[in-house]
C-alpha cells in the first residue's frame, strides 16, 4: 500500500505540490490527469525519491514504512519502479545490458524484448537517439525486467503509434495484473482481490484507458489533487469541459 | 647514416615542443643484457603477470607471433605464420638491406632530444612486416618491458603492412613492479601500403614514476586502412605524444581511438594528428579521457588538403575526482570543400544518469561505475574480437582501481 499524507514538495524553491493526499491499495491502479505543468511528473519523481524534489511537509509511506527520506535505490529495492516521460540516455550502455541490470539473474532479455517489439534495439545504447515512441517501449521493457510492486507510468502511451499502443496497453495491463481472468470456481471479485500490483498512470490522451481497467482517476491541477472519481468519467469531463471546469466541479 | 648521426648529435639537447622537459642525464642508457628465452612461458611469473595486464599473453593463445624486449635486449622474437616477419631492429639493420628504406623516413631524427637519443643510444625494437597479400588474422604481440632501475629504454619499431595485406598488432608496454624510476623513448614508424589493413593496439601499463616519450608517425597509401588504438589507464608520471599520420593515397582511411585515465600525480599530454592529403581520404580521431586527480591534455588535429576529404574529431572528458582535462581539438582546412568537424565535451558524470540507474536498483557506486564503463566503451569497427576483449579487460582492470 502507498499512502501519501499532506505532502508538500518544493522544486528549486518553488512549491510545486501542495497538500497531496493519496492512497493506493494493493491491487489498485489509479490514473492521474492534469494540464501541462500541473506537477504530475513531479509527484511521480517524488514518490520515486528524486532528491531535487524536496519534501517540505507531509510523508510518504510504502508497505507500512515511512520512505520519505529513503534513497532512490532503497525504494527500488522495496518494489517501486517508474517508466519515465523523458529518461536520460547513457552512452556506451547497451539496452540489453540495461535490461540485465534492471532484472534478476536468469531472465531472458530477448524473450522479454520480443513482447514489446524491441529486440532490434537491444544492441543500441540505452535511449541514445531513440524516438519518442521507442523510449516508451524501452522504459516499459525496463519495468518488465524490474518487476516492481508499485509501477509509476509517466505518459506511457504518448507518441506511440497505433500498432504499438495495443502492445504497450496490453503489456501494462498484464504487469498490473488487470488481465487476470477467473479460473475454476473463482468469482471475478475474488480474482480482483488477489491482485497485488499497484499502479499510478499519467495520461493526457486517455488511450491507455482502452486497455487498462483502472480503479480510480484523479486530477492534479496547479499542484493540488482534486476530483477523485471513475477515470473514464473524469476523462469524459475533461474532454467536454476542460480542466478548469473539472476542478471547479470538484470544489 | 652519417647524416642521421650528425643531426642526432645536433639535436641532443633540443627540448620537445610539448610536455614537461626531461633531463636525460638522470637516466642511464647502459643496461645489463638479458639472455634470450625459448618461450615466453619461461619468463618469471611476476613478469608474465605485468605483461598480461598490457595485453601480452605468455601462453601466446590466439597470437600469430611474439616479440619481447626486456630493457635493452630483445629476448624473444618469433612468427608462427607464413607471410609475417618479425625481427629485432638491430639485427634487421645489420642484415636486411631494405630496412634502411624505412628507418627514420617518417620521423626526423632531430625532432627533439628523445628522437636524438633513440638514434644515438638505440637499444633495440622490432620490425614487423606482413608480406604482400598475406592476411595475418590473429594479432602478433609485442612487449617492451622495463625492469632496470633508472634506465632510459630506447626503442625503434618499424611496422609495415605490404600491399593488400592485413596485419593486427597488440603491443604492451609495462614495467616491473619494483621500478621506481625509468624513461621509455619509443620510435614507431608505420607504413600501410596500397589496400593494406593495419590495426595497432597499444596498451600501456607503466608505473607511478616512469616517464614516457613515444615518437611515432604513419603513412597510409591508396585504399589503405590504419586503425590505431591507444589505452593508457594506469598511473604514469609523465606521458607526452602527438603522432602524425599522413593519408597520401586516394581513399586512405585512418582511425584513432584512445582511452586515457589521469591518475593522481600523472601528467598525460596525448593526441593524434591526421593529414588528409589525398582525395577521398577519411580520418577519425576519438578519445575518452577520465581524470581521477591527474592532469590530462587531449589533443587532436585534422588537416584537410583536398576537396571532399572528411574528418571527425571527438574528444570527451570526464572529471571524476579532481584533476584537469584540457581538450584541444583543432581543424585546419586548406581547400574549399573539406569536411572537418569536431565534438568536445568535458564534464562530470551526469547526476540524472546516476539517479536513473539508482531507480533501477543500483547503488550510487554501481551506477557511477556503470556510467564510466559505458563512457570508456567505444565501438571500434574492424577490430578483431581478441583485441576487443583485451581492451575490455584493460578497462575492467583499471576500473577497479579507479572507483
Ligand atoms: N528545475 C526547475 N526549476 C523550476 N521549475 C521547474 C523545474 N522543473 C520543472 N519545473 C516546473 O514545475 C512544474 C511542474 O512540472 P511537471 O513536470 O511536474 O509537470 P507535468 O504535470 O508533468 O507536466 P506535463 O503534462 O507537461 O508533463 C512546471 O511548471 C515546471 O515548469
Ligand atoms: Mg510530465
Amino acid at each position: 500500500m502507498l499512502i501519501i499524507e499532506d505532502l508538500q514538495v518544493k522544486l528549486a524553491d518553488k512549491v510545486i505540490l501542495k497538500h497531496i493526499d493519496l492512497e493506493i491499495r494493493p491491487g489498485e491502479t489509479h490514473i492521474l490527469f492534469g494540464p501541462n505543468g500541473s506537477g504530475k511528473t513531479s509527484l511521480l519523481m517524488t514518490i520515486m525519491g528524486y532528491p531535487q524534489y524536496r519534501v517540505t511537509a507531509g510523508k510518504i509511506c510504502f508497505k507500512g514504512e515511512d520512505i520519505t527520506n529513503r534513497s532512490i535505490n532503497d525504494r527500488a529495492a522495496m518494489g517501486i519502479g517508474m517508466s519515465y516521460q523523458r529518461p536520460p540516455s547513457i552512452h556506451g550502455l547497451k539496452t540489453s545490458q540495461m535490461i540485465r541490470l534492471c532484472g534478476k539473474n536468469g531472465m531472458n532479455v530477448e524473450e522479454l524484448a520480443e513482447k514489446v517489439n524491441f529486440t532490434s534495439f537491444l544492441e543500441r545504447d540505452i535511449n541514445v537517439g531513440f524516438s519518442g515512441g521507442e523510449i516508451k517501449r524501452s522504459e516499459l521493457l525496463q519495468l518488465m525486467a524490474q518487476d516492481p510492486d508499485l509501477l509509476l507510468f509517466d505518459e506511457p502511451e504518448s507518441g506511440v503509434d497505433l500498432e504499438n499502443i495495443v502492445l504497450i496497453g496490453n503489456t501494462i495491463s498484464e504487469l498490473l495484473q488487470r488481465h487476470m481472468k477467473p479460473t475454476g470456481d473463482q468469482t471475478v471479485k475474488e480474482v480482483n482481490k488477489s491482485r497485488t500490483r499497484m499502479g499510478l498512470i499519467i495520461t493526457h490522451t486517455g488511450f491507455i484507458l482502452d486497455y487498462v481497467s483502472a480503479d480510480r482517476g484523479q486530477v492534479l491541477y496547479d499542484g493540488i489533487l482534486a476530483c477523485k472519481a471513475n477515470p473514464v468519467e473524469i476523462f469524459k469531463q475533461i474532454k467536454q469541459q476542460g480542466y478548469e471546469e473539472c476542478v471547479r466541479c470538484a470544489n | 647514416m652519417r647524416e642521421l648521426e650528425k643531426k642526432a648529435v645536433e639535436a641532443k639537447d633540443k627540448k620537445a615542443s610539448l610536455g614537461p622537459d626531461i633531463d636525460l642525464r638522470e637516466f642511464i642508457v647502459d643496461a645489463p643484457g638479458h639472455g634470450s628465452i625459448e618461450s615466453p612461458e619461461q619468463l618469471p611469473e611476476a613478469d608474465k603477470k605485468r605483461m598480461m595486464l598490457a595485453g601480452v599473453d605468455a601462453g601466446e593463445k590466439d597470437r600469430s607471433g611474439t616479440f619481447i624486449q626486456k630493457d635493452a635486449t630483445a629476448i624473444f622474437s618469433r612468427s608462427y605464420v607464413p607471410g609475417l616477419e618479425v625481427l629485432p631492429i638491430k639485427e634487421a639493420l645489420d642484415n636486411v638491406e631494405w630496412v634502411k628504406d624505412y628507418y627514420w623516413k617518417l620521423l626526423a631524427v632531430d625532432t627533439d632530444k628523445y628522437t636524438s637519443q633513440a638514434y644515438k643510444e638505440l637499444h633495440n625494437g622490432y620490425v614487423i612486416r606482413a608480406l604482400p597479400g598475406s592476411s595475418v588474422t590473429f594479432p602478433i604481440q609485442a612487449c617492451m618491458y622495463l625492469e632496470h632501475e633508472g634506465l632510459s629504454q630506447n626503442v625503434h619499431n618499424i611496422i609495415i603492412a605490404e600491399e593488400g595485406s592485413e596485419l593486427h598488432i597488440i603491443t604492451g608496454c609495462a614495467t616491473a613492479s619494483h621500478v621506481t624510476k625509468g624513461l621509455h623513448v619509443g620510435i614507431s614508424e608505420f607504413y600501410v601500403k596500397e589496400n593494406a589493413k593495419l590495426s595497432f593496439t597499444m596498451i600501456h601499463n607503466w608505473a607511478e614514476n616512469v616517464l614516457v616519450r613515444p615518437r611515432s608517425a604513419g603513412i597510409v597509401e591508396k585504399g589503405g586502412l590504419f586503425l590505431n588504438n591507444y589505452i593508457c589507464m594506469k598511473p604514469v608520471k609523465s606521458l607526452q605524444m602527438y603522432p602524425t599520420t599522413r593519408l597520401v593515397g586516394k581513399g586512405a582511411v585512418a582511425r584513432f581511438y584512445s582511452l586515457l585515465v589521469g591518475n593522481p600525480g600523472s601528467e598525460l599530454d596525448v593526441g593524434g594528428r591526421a593529414c588528409l592529403d589525398a582525395e577521398e581520404t577519411r580520418a577519425e580521431i576519438i578519445s575518452r579521457a577520465i581524470t581521477n586527480g591527474g592532469n590530462l591534455i587531449a589533443r587532436g588535429e585534422l588537416i584537410g588538403r583536398k576537396p571532399g576529404v572528411r574528418g571527425h574529431l571527438e574528444c570527451r572528458g570526464l572529471i571524476l575526482n579532481g584533476g584537469t582535462i584540457h581538450a584541444i581539438p583543432e581543424l585546419i582546412g586548406k581547400e574549399e570543400g573539406v569536411e572537418l568537424s569536431h565534438e568536445a565535451a568535458v564534464g562530470k558524470i551526469a547526476q540524472e544518469e546516476i539517479l536513473y540507474l539508482m531507480s533501477r536498483g543500483l547503488t550510487e557506486e554501481e551506477a557511477a561505475a556503470t556510467i564510466v564503463r559505458g563512457f570508456l566503451s567505444v565501438d571500434i569497427p574492424g577490430l578483431p574480437a581478441v583485441l576487443k576483449a583485451e581492451i575490455d579487460r584493460a578497462v575492467e582492470l583499471s576500473q577497479k582501481d579507479m572507483m
